[in-house]
């Protein structure tokens, strides 16, 4: 069975679904748009059904790529996907988010609502496509096209400056991608193929991997997003809506640094290695100057839009320090990072559907009217300050662990980051919920409905699962992460 | 060779040549009968496209017509995008109370110039075929007569085009003394090891004739003009079959004529193949016009198609054919669409009119945010693919620069594709649109369906097609 292209496109049965109900009935109908909000959901939950059987078929102990297709295509491309350790698991993070930005969206998205659940569902496909693609051409098609639902969804469905926001978001990641797109066509002149299990064992050489490194970084520090390419994620991040700030943090940031893992280190360990300083001081710099820049954030989405960039930061420092503490920490920053953040993105979609406003200064004092909101908001900061027990500590430790074997200095001052994520995240929680509720617009707000709390539960879970126990993280990841430091140490020669 | 064997390789040009007399003496004796002498002309060019298809391949009337896998490759498309614009024009003239038969009539004789073009073996037979083409282009540039924007339109495409032919002329008549002949294989024999200053010099005067006629850059000063002022349905026509006769002219000129002398067309080539992208990028960035944004996006297209001929390999031909195919495709549609669409009676035309598009014409704009999407590059659509074989090929040829500063010129045209899909989708309308004519709809919808998704499956039998036509022209 082709498990990986059924979870690919099993979303666009959702979109065949809706279309078909958007041309046999009118798209303004209220049942049209209540049945269309369950075909979404359903397609989701069955998506998150499929990954599930994916992950527990899942053999942890090869280092290559499993449940493999490969079908020739046109001009020497092949239609070819395929998991491993590294990607499975965002697989599965992606399927997982989704049916939550689908209930996210419930109420709060009022317009063109057949549309938006179309865009998100094609979206699902196509991020979904990015990590099981096993051919360049293949990975650049879903990449690139990702772009188009996002745009959307921004422009279509976001906040005030959504236009500014959306075509920031749009030219900047393309002129990244097109330096990749170059790279990768001199890749498949230089190698003769396009296969990217084929590339990983191809050695180019060095003089070229310099280039290509650069055009692939090019790409990837835009999407990931690095110091100083970050400024396209907080305007995006503020004008998108909620779900949409959800699947940017949880999932699409996580491009970047997959395609760090898949490509910069297994195809140019040579300028991966020479290039390492460069990216740790960037990395340092995003760490150290975006938790300043949030510290003065009066907006809270954006506050955490550079948090995520600071997070970003410890996400890099680990895939570069090239040993395993490194890389797996890595992982684990992602994947916990997608949780974390897009729970916190959540909880400001909470007040902001409430009070309409996402500014700082108009809350205060939320525990007195919203008790169970001030424990779930409390529990996310935690984890995004990186407190033991939750997800984000073990990403933390492990990455800074990463990066005092390869530079000390980056892990000490990456350590600072720590200290400084505390100062800007408990502050934002000290603003929004403690103190006396001054504001009266904010005496009648009601807390956490059922809705709302389903769709923290699995959050919370998460965090906390993953904080206590993150070998059901590294068991999956553990062999090919193994392999890919294995081979990248053989080539540097260390 | 015989006279018969001779005529067999030119069954195609013969029966549109043939028809397009038939029909005019038919319209002649009955003017009002439009619809049976449109639909024998969309048979007429149906039956070539056939012929084309299964000609058998040679050298006729003394190497002046060139019947081989390019040539069918190239007529095939040409008279199919012919027989698309009749249906899409005559009914969209009508409407406007001009009810002329010669419509049908001037796309064929059209069609057979390009045909001739696209299987021409010498100057002679390479000029007859411009000028033929030409000549009918003028006149249906100018058709809507009422209208005085269509009456400049024809005239400063006439005049300039008449300025164009005389540069090609004049580059003819100093290969012509310097080679001694004015066949391709024949002139390739002198150029073997390189032109010489003669053969050069006229080389760069019809390198600038045809460049005139792809309008790439520096030679575009006409396109936005008559793109903007000639009926939007013959813009549909014109914008992309005479684009691809051109460009397989120019690719047969170059290699079968000037083969052994690609070291020096090339950089000719890649500078007007990076002028066209970077004035298509910017100047389009400030158009309000439609006609003329998709004018300067059309030079922008030939500056790629250019760049994957400049790579002067059967890549890069390869590539080009691709290119053009995939682009007349995505023009037509393009074209289609803003022909299918009127608010009360009047043609909406600027990126201003469209606001709200998706409410109220969602088919239309969702077909045209594919081929925004396409022109853009962006995969998986039609246009993504197209440039990817060219940059490939530049790249595999040596022209890694070039093909970088043409990706980043994508990125700077993106923004006006995307200020156009902005506009459709998240601009609020300003009225209800007429109910657009069903044929124009069909097309521009049947076309974008083709640019994605169709054509990820139409590719496996597009590059072969291409890879053999590409091989034709005996380049290495």
């Amino acid at each position: 069975m082709p498990i990986l292209s059924l979870i690919t496109y099993a979303p666009l049965v959702g979109v065949a679904a809706i279309l078909a109900l958007r041309l046999f009935s009118r798209p303004d109908d209220a049942r049209t748009v209540g049945a269309a909000k369950w075909i979404a959901l359903i397609t989701t939950l069955a998506t998150l059904a499929l990954s599930v059987l994916l992950v527990v078929q899942f053999d942890r102990n090869t280092a290559g790529f499993q449940f493999v297709e490969d079908n020739a295509w046109f001009a020497g491309l092949h239609y070819r996907l395929g998991v491993d350790g590294i990607s499975v698991l965002f697989v599965l993070l992606t399927a997982f988010l989704m049916p939550i930005c689908i209930a996210a969206s419930w109420r709060s998205i009022e317009t063109r609502v057949l549309e938006y659940l179309i865009a998100f569902l094609l979206l699902e496909t196509l991020v979904i496509g990015v990590f099981c693609a096993l051919d360049l051409v293949l990975f650049y098609v879903f990449f690139e096209f990702g772009l188009v639902p996002m745009f959307l969804i921004i422009g279509i469905w976001g906040g005030k400056r959504r236009v500014y926001a959306a075509f920031k978001f749009f030219l900047y990641t393309l002129l990244g991608s097109v330096l990749m797109l170059a790279a990768i066509l001199a890749m498949i002149n230089i190698s003769g193929t396009s296969s990217i299990p084929e590339l990983m064992t191809y050695h180019f050489d060095p003089a070229v991997q310099t280039w290509l490194w650069l055009a692939f970084f090019a790409s990837f520090a835009v999407k990931m997003p690095m110091w100083p390419v970050h400024t396209w994620l907080p305007d995006a991040h503020v004008e998108a809506p909620t779900a949409g700030s959800v699947i940017l943090a949880g999932i699409l940031l996580k491009m970047g640094g997959y395609g760090f893992m898949r490509f910069s280190l297994p195809m140019f360990p040579q300028a991966s290695h020479l290039f390492a300083p460069l990216v740790f001081a960037l990395s340092v710099i995003a760490i150290v100057y975006t938790s300043l820049v949030a510290f003065r954030q009066v907006d809270i989405k954006k506050l955490i839009a550079y948090s995520s960039v600071a997070h970003m930061g410890f996400v890099t420092m680990g895939i570069f320090s090239g040993n395993l503490q490194g890389e797996q920490g890595a992982m684990f920053q992602m994947l916990s990072h997608g949780l974390i953040s897009g729970a916190l993105f959540l909880c400001v979609g909470v007040v902001y559907d409430r009070m309409h406003t996402r500014e700082i200064a108009f809350y205060g004092g939320l525990v007195k009217r919203m008790p169970w909101y001030a424990a779930v908001f409390m529990l996310f900061t935690m984890g995004n300050v990186g407190l033991p027990g939750t997800s984000g500590f073990v990403g933390e430790i492990l990455t800074m662990t990463g990066a005092y074997g390869a530079s000390t200095w980056t892990a000490l001052i990456a350590a600072t980051g720590v200290i400084l994520s505390a100062v800007y995240a408990l502050s934002l929680y000290r603003r929004v919920v403690f103190g006396e509720l001054t504001n009266p617009k904010l005496a009648a707000i009601a807390d956490l409905d059922w809705r709302e709390v389903a769709i923290f539960a699995p959050l919370i879970a998460g965090t906390l699962i993953l904080g206590v126990y993150p070998n059901y993280v590294f068991n999956l990841t553990q062999t090919s992460v193994d392999h890919l430091v294995t081979v990248y140490r053989a080539a540097v020669g260390g | 060779m015989n006279v018969s064997a001779d005529l067999s390789l030119a069954v195609p040009q013969l029966i549109l040549g043939v028809s397009a007399l038939v029909l005019l003496v038919l319209g002649a004796f009955s003017p009002k009968s439009t619809t049976a002498i449109c639909g024998g002309g969309v048979l007429a060019l149906l039956a070539a496209a056939f012929a084309a298809a299964t000609a058998p391949f040679g050298r006729a009337f003394a190497g002046g017509l060139i019947s081989d896998q390019a040539s069918a490759f190239a007529q095939v498309a040409i008279y199919i995008a012919s027989a698309v614009a009749i249906p899409l024009g005559q009914p969209w003239f009508e409407r406007r109370g001009v009810r002329n038969f010669e419509f049908p009539v001037l796309i064929l004789l059209a069609a057979l110039g390009m045909g001739m073009m696209a299987g021409s073996g010498d100057l002679i037979s390479l000029y007859v075929g411009v000028e033929l083409h030409s000549l009918a282009l003028y006149v249906l540039a100018a058709m809507h007569r009422d209208n005085a924007k269509a009456s400049e339109a024809g005239l400063k495409y006439f005049v300039l085009g008449a300025l164009s032919s005389g540069l090609l002329l004049y580059g003819a008549s100093l290969i012509y003394g310097f080679a001694g002949s004015t066949v391709f294989s024949d002139i390739a024999v002198v150029v073997k090891h390189g032109a010489n200053t003669g053969v050069l010099f006229g080389l760069v005067f019809l390198i600038c004739g045809l460049a005139f006629k792809v309008s790439a850059a520096p030679f575009h000063m006409w396109t936005p003009d008559v793109y903007e002022g000639a009926p939007t349905p013959v813009v549909a026509f014109f914008a992309a079959a005479p684009k691809m006769a051109a460009m397989v002219l120019f690719a047969r000129a170059l290699a079968q004529g000037f083969g052994g002398a690609s070291g020096q067309w090339q950089q000719v080539l890649v500078l007007i193949a990076l002028t066209s992208v970077v004035v298509g990028a910017f100047w389009g960035l400030a158009q309000k016009n439609l006609k003329r944004l998709w004018a300067y996006s059309s030079i922008a297209n030939i500056g790629y198609a250019l760049l994957g001929l400049a790579s002067g390999d059967a890549r890069g031909v390869q590539a080009m054919l691709i290119f053009m195919v995939l682009y007349m495709i995505d023009v037509t549609g393009f074209f289609a669409c803003l022909a299918a669409l009127s608010r009360k009676g009047r043609s909406m035309e600027t990126i201003d009119d469209m606001a709200g598009l998706f409410k109220e014409q969602p088919w239309i704009a969702a077909a045209m945010t594919v081929f925004s999407l396409s022109a853009l590059g962006l995969p998986p659509f039609s246009g993504f693919w197209a440039k990817y074989y060219v940059f490939k090929a530049a790249l595999g040829a040596g022209l890694g620069p070039a093909a970088v500063a043409g990706l980043v010129g994508s990125v700077v045209a993106a923004f006006y594709y995307l200020r156009l899909i902005k506009v459709m989708w998240f601009d609020v309308s300003e009225g209800a649109t007429d109910r657009p004519p069903v044929e124009a709809r069909a097309i521009g919808v049947a076309m974008a369906l083709f640019s994605f998704p169709l054509v990820m499956v139409a590719l496996t039998w597009i590059d072969p097609l291409a890879h053999a036509a590409a091989a034709a022209f005996g380049l290495a």
